[in-house]
This record gives structure tokens, C-alpha cells and sequence, in this order.
């Protein structure tokens, strides 16, 4: 059950926040109230009258827009295309001729009315994210929408892109819009939210005001009291473990991902990659694993060069790797936990021989680290995908620091994972630190990045603009992410 | 501030209650869902119910009752009734035991020879898709589609019959030797489109096809060549196998041979080989999320190849156990279609290795009692095809069977529902 007898209000003119975690039943929530999903039980009222969605287009003619997590637009076509699609303009009746120049006039007028700019003759394809979600909102808008529902705007953004979505959230609500924020962000939610109502387990655990305080709100949240600060001690920086120099990496399309980074991290540090998601974070981490070939560069463990090693040997040289992708790099979700467990290992003593496995080692290492890590599952035996987003990072945190480390790599390592399973990773991760291991952090979220790390690298457009220190004000990192340094110039465009 | 709002009414959903039934309930329960067991069970009855009704339809006498159906019912009922259980029941002495047979044994007037004969028909033609549905079955769980198993079989066949009248060697070793040629033959021709796969990304559904007919075609080429021909004949046959390389069998007229002994061991290796090495444990990983095997540091190139070799290799020995069990000579036809008919059996067991060998089982009690059923009623031994075909279409849409007999969802639905969906 998702949701369990929840009651929701959502007054007119108001920014309401819908807090919880993930899979506390968020998105599940407002499926039923835009249509996609119908309730066993319970009513939605509009403006006092029962209405009952069976689809998205009831949702939508009762006054209820929807902009998804992951976009609902179509790359090739323009901006006033997609938001003319399902609700197209014809002159000479339904199998007529598309009026598109009346579509054009409409988003432009929406566009205006509301204060979101979008050019309406661009190709979606060619924007960026922020301007995409731009395109979703005026979407909705454009169906003369009373109650809009935003499901984790603010994923994709950056800072800035955060703070303009805020000041378009406030001044919708100033024209009397409604509107739903899903969000798990608790900044977010105490800078722009009227009312916050916080979901746990499917249920209504409490409503709140913007301002109940961060702890009191994720204790609310994940039902007991949480420590959002990442406590650690000064880092006690060692030998030079990782050095890259002059990386040069290609996406699968040939386009440059990684152009020319030099890093080093030394033992007993973290040094924390801030960009925001696409900036070549993804590529450089590949290729420090062997995942995907460098074009040219030097990538050195402790004075070894890595290059043309396969992942096995960069594993086996003492190098941990947390995947950005969970569910599709990360784990093996139809193998139970004990299996992921020795993914890595399973061909070597004492899981096996490089002939065959040795189930009893397997099962009795996989006991003890479900306990030592805390990995909530019913037993080592159940399959991971039975598991929650938490628990799973968990059984990935487990395997890779179960090897003797000089490196790891943390991609994203808390993305889609409960607040109390992120306190947890991140003291293993600081634990690992303190124990001499050289770490890497690579997030799209700045909290994270600033928390963990002793050192900050920010990179953009495939460089490292700027190493910093983590006690440099947000904004300043903010503004470096999106590629504006100091100077207040933006980097110029390489391309 | 925050204010704990009022808990939820605690109204359990009245489901909960389900917990307090009987263990007898707790089983029926499970019977009757849309579990592996129950769902392939419901799909040969229902191949069975449409069978029947094309047993009536392909009958013109029968047919001509129907004409004067409203007049006289009970003709038309009677002779259906009649015709159909002839048939299915020449299908079950066919394929399983005649009564009659097995009590003349008992009484001493028969032997038992008579009374066995038909599972031993079963067990020959079950034999060689054993190995050719194995095939299929470990190279779908490494996430390949291996639609090769033919032209491994037939090049099986061929390395297997060469060296069966090419070499002399006593016998024992000539078999053994025999049947690993049948095995490194198939594995060759599986290591071709593993390898296309693994450098190039080249489908293997697409190679392995056309390797198919480049082996077919070899075959036909081959049985006519000097050396290879028979030289008394002028018609497309080989030579014989050497008697110290064919397959020990019972007595005549049983037919049945060593070859599915080497079945069920080799059922079992698989088994193994799956669930407990190494190797099993890289090509699952491979086989559901090759993404993940890779970053956890396999070579999903590698184990592509490896897939392919054992994979052809399986196929190749049941090529082997056809001629060196069945066939004893080099035919155009002599590999029949059993490669096909491993893709069939594989889909039946659900690609597992047990599965696998009872579904093999199953599919030549059909073709056994088929021969039986065509001699003795007359109903054409095409009807075991589309008896076969049926089932499969039943069990590749399990969601039909459900809808059919209302069954409950299953608990788990593990390993996808079938193979047929990624086509």
C-alpha cells in the first residue's frame, strides 16, 4: 500500500509542500490526482465537488496541471510544438489543418502573461534543463490550469536555475494559482512553501509551518531524529594516491566530455566534484574505472599508470567504486543480496576458486555484512530489487568497502536514498577517510559536496574551473557550477 | 509548529484475515495461481481441448454426421466422442505404456520388449532435444538468443558421424572420441557468432541464422564427396558409423541408447554449471544487467564467446547423439529439426535446466504417440506439431491461461515470464 488514508488540502493561491522521502508515497499521492492512478478508496473534491480521473485529460479539464520529474516533451520538435501537443489548434475541425501560427501566438501570450520566457521556434532538444522545465510549466499553464503539481522540479537544477524556479512558483501563486511542490529538499520547502505537509510510509504524520526548523522537519520526515551535518574531523592529508593529468574523454557520441582535467587526490582526504549533472563528471569517473577509453592523459595509482587496465584490474589494484546509476550499474536487482555482495569477488578465495563458487563462504560473509552495514532486508537471500533505494546503496556502500581501499570513488552516492540511510553512508564514507583511504566524491548536490569534502573541485563543461575550499559561500560555488568565475564573466564557450 | 496530526482510523483492510486459513487452504491457494507449474499443465490441456476439435474437423466422416447434427445429437456426439478418445489414447500408448501390451507381458503370452517399446520411443526422440534445448536455455540465461542450435546440431552431426567411420579406434575410445568431436564441432560453430558478437556487436540472432544454412548447406554438399559417400549407394547418404562408435541401446526393436543416460548428466552439469561456478555466476550477471557485470569488473565480451562455445557445444553433442545414437548415417535430414525444436523445448522449461530435460521428454512422448496415433486413426502426425505449437503459444502468453481458468496472481514471478517476450 502507498498510500494510507491520506488527507491533503490544497488552498487557493498557496505553494503547498509535499515532503517525504522517497517511496514515502509522494508520487503516488498526486498520480491519483492527476489521473494516472485511481484510488481504492477516498474522494478528490474541486472547489467542493467530487470528481472522479480516470485519465490525465479528466485531470486537466478539472484545472489540474502536471510537470513530471523526468520531462514529457518531444526532443525534435519546438517549444510551441510540445506545448501544443494533445491540445492542438486546427482550422476546418478536429481532422483539419494545424493552426500554427495561433499555437505560436498562444505560448508567447502564456509566456508573457506569466513572466516565463521561452522562445517559441527553438527545438527542445537544444535547451537546457532549466528551460525545458520552463517549457513544462508554461505547458500546463497554457491548459488554464488552477492547481499545478511540480514532482521534484528542482532535481535537475542549479542553484540559480533553483532560485528563478522559486521566484516563478511565488509570483504563480500571487495570480491565484495553486500549487503542489514534491520535493524532499528541506531548504527548498523553507524558502518557498505557505504550508508543508510531511509524509512517512504512505501516511500524513504531520503539517507544518516554513518555519518549523531543517531538524524538525527531517526528524518528521524520517520518524526519528537525524543529524543533517556531516560531522568529521580536519582531514590529515597523506602521500598522493590518484593523480590525473591532461584527461581528455568522448562521450558514446564522439562529443568531448572530459577536455584536459588534472586532479589529484592524497591519502586521508576527500576531494569533492560539485557540477551540475552532464558537465563530464560522469565520462571522468568511467574512465578512471577502465569503463570507457581516454582520448589522451595520464591516470596514476600511486605512481602505477592505469591506462588500458580493465575494470577488474583497476578494481583489484584497491580502487572502490560507488556507480552514479544504481539500479543499472550499481546492483544486480534480480540476484539476491548475498550475490551482490561478492560481485566483485566471487572468482576469488574464499567465494571461489575461478571454478566454482563456494556457497557457504558467500552466505556467511553476506550474514555479516547485512549486520555490520545495517542492511535492512529480510534475509541475505531475498533479491536486492526487493529492497528499498536505501538499503540497495547500502548492499553497494558494503561490496566496495569490504576490499582492503587505497581509492574510492563515490558517484552520487546517496541519490534516491532515505534521509537515514544518507547519515549512514556518509559516515562510512568519512570513516573511510579517516582509516587513510584517498576518496573522490562526484555529486550534483552541493550540500553533499560541501559536507564531505576537504576540498571542492568544480567542474563545468568538462574542466575543473576552480578547486576551493569548502567554506566558500554557496553562491560563489553556485555561480562557478554554472560557469560564471569570479571576475563575474562567464567561461568563454569552447565549442 | 508542528502538529502531529491524528492518526489514520485504524480500519485494517479485511485481507489481512487471509493469514488465519488452513495450511490445506494456504496450498490450493497456490494451486490454483498463475504458477509455473499450474499454468504449463492448463496449457497442454487446453493445446489438448483445441487438438480435439481439429481431430473432428479433419475427420470427413465424423463431419458428415454433424450435417444431420439437429436431427440426430447423440450421432454426431458419439462418433466425436469416439474418434477423439482413440486418438488421445493411441497418443498415451504411444508414448507412455500400451495396457494391454504390459499385461500380456505380465500373463507371459507378450515380452517385455512390446511393453517397453513405447517409452523407449519417447526417450529416443526426447534424447538429442535434451541437449539441443539445453543449449538454448544456458544461452538465454546469459541473455543471448541462440537460434544456432540447428547448424551446431548439424555440424554435431557431421564432425560426430566423420569421425565415427573416418577413424578407427576400439571401441569405448571410438565413442568417446566420436561424441567429443560432435561437442568441439558445435562449439566451433557457436564460438563464430559469440565472437561476431563479442568484437562487433553483430546480433547473434542474425548470424547464428545464417549460420544455420551455411551448415545445412555444407551437409548437403559434404555426404556426396568421395570418402564421405557411401560407395554403394548413388543417392546423398554417408557411410555407417563404426559399430565401436555408436551409442550401446537395448535390444531391437527398442531404440533406445545410451544417449539420454548422457542427457540427464548432462542436464545436471548445466545445473551446476548455472547455479555454482564461477562461470554460471558471470554469465547470469551478464545475462540480466550487463551494465552492472561490467562495472563489477567482468568481461562481458569474454563471457559473450565463452556463452556461444558451450552453447554450440551442447547443441553439437546432441547433433552426436542423433547420428551416433539414432541415425547411424550422414542424410541430408539427418539433424530433422531438432535444433528448432531446442528453442521450443527451452521456452517449455522456462530455461531451466530441469525444465528443460521434461519438456524434451514431454515433446517426444507427442511425437512418439503421434506415430501411433497416424498408423492406428488416421489423424495426421501434423496434429503433434500444432499440438506442440499450441502449447507453446499458451505458455509464451501466460496471461491468456490466467484469464482463461480466472487464476490468482502469483507470488513471485521470477526470471521475466518468458522468453518469448524479448523477441
Amino acid at each position: 500500500m502507498a498510500n494510507d488514508h491520506i488527507d491533503i488540502t490544497v488552498e487557493p493561491g498557496e505553494v503547498h509542500a509535499l515532503l517525504g522521502e522517497n517511496g514515502a508515497g509522494k508520487s503516488t499521492l498526486m498520480n491519483q490526482l492527476y489521473g494516472l492512478l485511481q484510488p481504492d478508496e477516498g474522494e478528490i473534491l474541486v472547489d467542493g465537488q467530487k470528481k472522479i480521473f480516470r485519465s490525465p485529460r479528466d485531470a486537466i479539464s478539472a484545472g489540474i496541471g502536471m510537470v513530471h520529474q523526468h520531462f514529457m516533451l518531444v526532443p525534435v520538435f519546438t517549444v510551441a510544438e510540445n506545448i501544443a501537443l494533445g491540445a492542438e489548434e486546427t482550422r476546418g475541425g478536429p481532422l483539419g489543418w494545424l493552426d500554427r501560427r495561433r499555437n505560436r501566438r498562444d505560448v508567447l501570450e502564456t509566456s508573457k502573461r506569466y513572466g516565463l520566457p521561452v522562445d517559441p521556434d527553438a527545438l527542445v532538444e537544444n535547451l537546457p534543463v532549466g528551460a525545458q522545465q520552463r517549457v513544462e510549466i508554461v505547458k500546463a499553464l497554457t491548459r488554464d490550469v488552477d492547481l499545478l503539481i511540480l514532482d521534484e522540479p528542482t532535481a535537475v537544477l542549479t542553484p540559480q536555475e533553483t532560485d528563478e524556479l522559486l521566484a516563478v512558483m511565488r509570483s504563480l501563486a500571487e495570480t491565484g494559482k495553486s500549487i503542489v511542490f514534491i520535493t524532499h529538499k528541506l531548504r527548498e520547502v523553507k524558502a518557498i512553501a505557505d504550508r508543508i505537509t510531511v509524509i512517512r510510509r504512505g501516511r500524513t504524520v504531520g503539517t507544518a509551518s516554513p518555519d518549523t526548523s531543517e531538524d524538525e522537519l527531517a526528524a518528521l520526515m524520517v520518524g526519528r531524529d537525524v543529524s543533517l551535518e556531516v560531522t568529521k574531523t580536519p582531514a590529515d592529508p597523506g602521500r598522493e594516491v590518484l593523480k590525473v593529468s591532461g584527461l581528455i574523454v568522448d562521450d558514446e557520441r564522439g562529443v568531448r566530455a572530459v577536455d584536459g582535467v588534472d586532479l589529484e587526490v592524497r591519502s586521508g582526504e576527500v576531494l569533492g566534484i560539485a557540477g551540475v549533472q552532464g558537465n563530464g563528471q560522469t565520462e571522468l569517473v568511467e574512465a578512471i574505472m577502465g569503463l570507457r577509453a581516454a582520448r589522451a592523459g595520464k591516470i596514476e595509482l600511486e605512481d602505477a599508470d592505469l591506462a588500458g587496465r580493465s575494470t577488474k584490474q583497476v578494481l583489484r589494484a584497491g580502487v572502490g567504486y560507488i556507480p552514479e546509476d544504481r539500479s543499472l550499474d550499481g546492483v544486480i536487482k534480480d540476484f539476491t543480496v548475498a550475490e551482490n555482495l561478492v560481485l566483485d569477488l566471487y572468482d576469488r578465495a574464499p567465494f571461489g576458486n575461478g571454478f566454482a563458487l563456494n556457497p557457504k563462504a558467500i552466505d556467511d560473509s553476506a550474514r555479516e555484512r547485512v549486520s555490520q552495514f545495517d542492511i535492512r532486508t529480510s534475509s541475505a537471500q531475498s533479491t536486492v530489487g526487493t529492497l528499498s533505494g536505501g538499503n540497495q546503496q547500502k548492499v553497494v556502500v558494503a561490496r566496495e568497502m569490504s576490499r582492503p581501499l587505497k581509492l574510492l570513488i563515490a558517484s552520487q552516492p546517496t541519490r534516491g536514498v532515505d534521509v537515514g540511510s544518507i547519515e549512514f553512508i556518509h559516515n562510512q564514507i568519512i570513516h573511510e577517510r579517516d582509516v587513510g583511504t584517498a576518496v573522490l566524491v562526484v555529486s550534483s548536490e552541493l550540500d553533499e559536496v560541501v559536507g564531505l569534502a576537504d576540498r571542492i573541485a568544480v567542474m563545468y563543461r568538462g574542466r575543473i574551473l576552480a578547486t576551493v575550499s569548502p567554506d566558500m559561500p554557496r553562491e560563489e560555488i553556485g555561480l562557478l557550477m554554472a560557469g560564471i568565475v569570479s571576475s563575474g564573466e562567464e567561461e568563454e564557450d569552447s565549442k | 509548529m508542528t502538529t502531529e496530526a491524528p492518526a489514520a482510523p485504524p480500519e485494517k483492510s479485511p485481507e489481512k484475515k487471509e493469514k488465519e486459513e488452513s495450511f490445506l487452504g494456504l496450498f490450493v491457494h497456490n494451486l490454483w495461481s498463475a504458477n509455473t507449474v499450474t499454468v504449463t499443465i492448463l496449457s497442454i490441456f487446453l493445446a489438448l481441448l483445441i487438438g480435439a476439435v481439429l481431430i473432428v474437423i479433419s475427420d470427413a466422416n465424423v463431419l458428415s454426421t454433424f450435417s444431420y447434427f439437429t436431427a440426430r445429437p447423440s450421432d454426431a456426439l458419439t462418433a466425436s466422442w469416439d474418434l477423439i478418445s482413440q486418438a488421445y489414447a493411441d497418443l498415451f500408448k504411444g508414448a507412455i505404456f500400451d495396457p494391454a501390451a504390459v499385461q500380456a507381458w505380465f500373463n507371459g503370452s507378450g515380452d517385455w520388449k512390446t511393453a517397453l517399446n513405447p517409452l523407449s520411443e519417447t526417450l529416443t526422440y526426447a534424447a538429442p532435444l535434451v541437449f539441443t534445448g539445453l543449449s538454448v536455455a544456458l544461452a538465454f540465461r546469459g541473455g543471448l538468443f541462440n537460434i544456432g542450435g540447428q547448424g551446431q546440431a548439424v555440424i554435431g552431426c557431421i564432425t560426430a558421424g566423420v569421425a565415427g567411420f573416418a577413424i578407427g579406434l576400439p571401441a569405448g575410445l571410438h565413442l568417446i572420441v566420436a561424441l567429443a568431436a560432435g561437442l568441439i564441432g558445435g562449439a566451433l560453430w557457436g564460438f563464430l557468432p559469440g565472437l561476431l558478437k563479442a568484437r562487433t556487436g553483430a546480433h547473434e540472432v542474425i548470424t547464428t541464422i545464417m549460420l544455420n544454412y551455411t551448415a545445412t548447406l555444407f551437409l548437403g554438399w559434404l555426404i556426396l564427396q568421395n570418402g564421405v559417400q557411401d560407395p554403394d549407394r548413388t543417392d546423398a547418404i554417408s557411410k555407417t558409423v563404426d559399430s565401436s562408435a555408436v551409442l550401446p541401446a537395448l535390444p531391437a526393436p527398442l531404440r533406445v541408447h545410451l544417449g539420454i543416460v548422457l542427457a540427464v548428466i548432462v542436464t545436471a552439469a548445466v545445473a551446476w554449471l548455472i547455479n555454482r561456478s564461477s562461470f554460471g555466476f558471470e554469465l547470469r550477471a551478464v545475462g540480466v544487467n550487463p551494465p552492472a557485470a561490467k562495472t563489477a569488473g567482468m568481461s562481458v565480451a569474454r563471457t559473450y564467446t565463452m556463452l556461444m562455445v558451450v552453447a554450440g557445444g551442447l547443441a553439437g553433442l546432441g547433433g552426436a547423439v542423433q547420428v551416433l545414437g539414432t541415425a547411424d548415417k550422414l542424410t541430408g535430414q539427418v539433424a530433422g529439426n531438432i535444433g528448432f525444436d531446442g528453442l521450443l523445448v527451452a521456452l517449455l522449461g522456462r530455461n531451466k535446466p530441469w525444465g528443460t530435460l521434461f519438456a524434451a521428454i514431454l515433446y517426444g512422448a507427442l511425437r512418439a504417440g503421434g506415430n501411433l496415433m497416424q498408423v492406428d486413426v488416421g489423424v495426421s502426425l501434423e496434429l503433434v506439431t500444432v499440438l506442440q505449437a499450441l502449447i507453446v503459444i499458451f505458455i509464451a502468453a501466460p496471461a491468456l491461461v490466467k484469464t482463461i481458468f480466472q487464476l490468482r496472481d502469483a507470488r513471485t514471478a521470477r526470471l521475466g515470464t518468458s522468453m518469448a517476450k524479448g523477441w
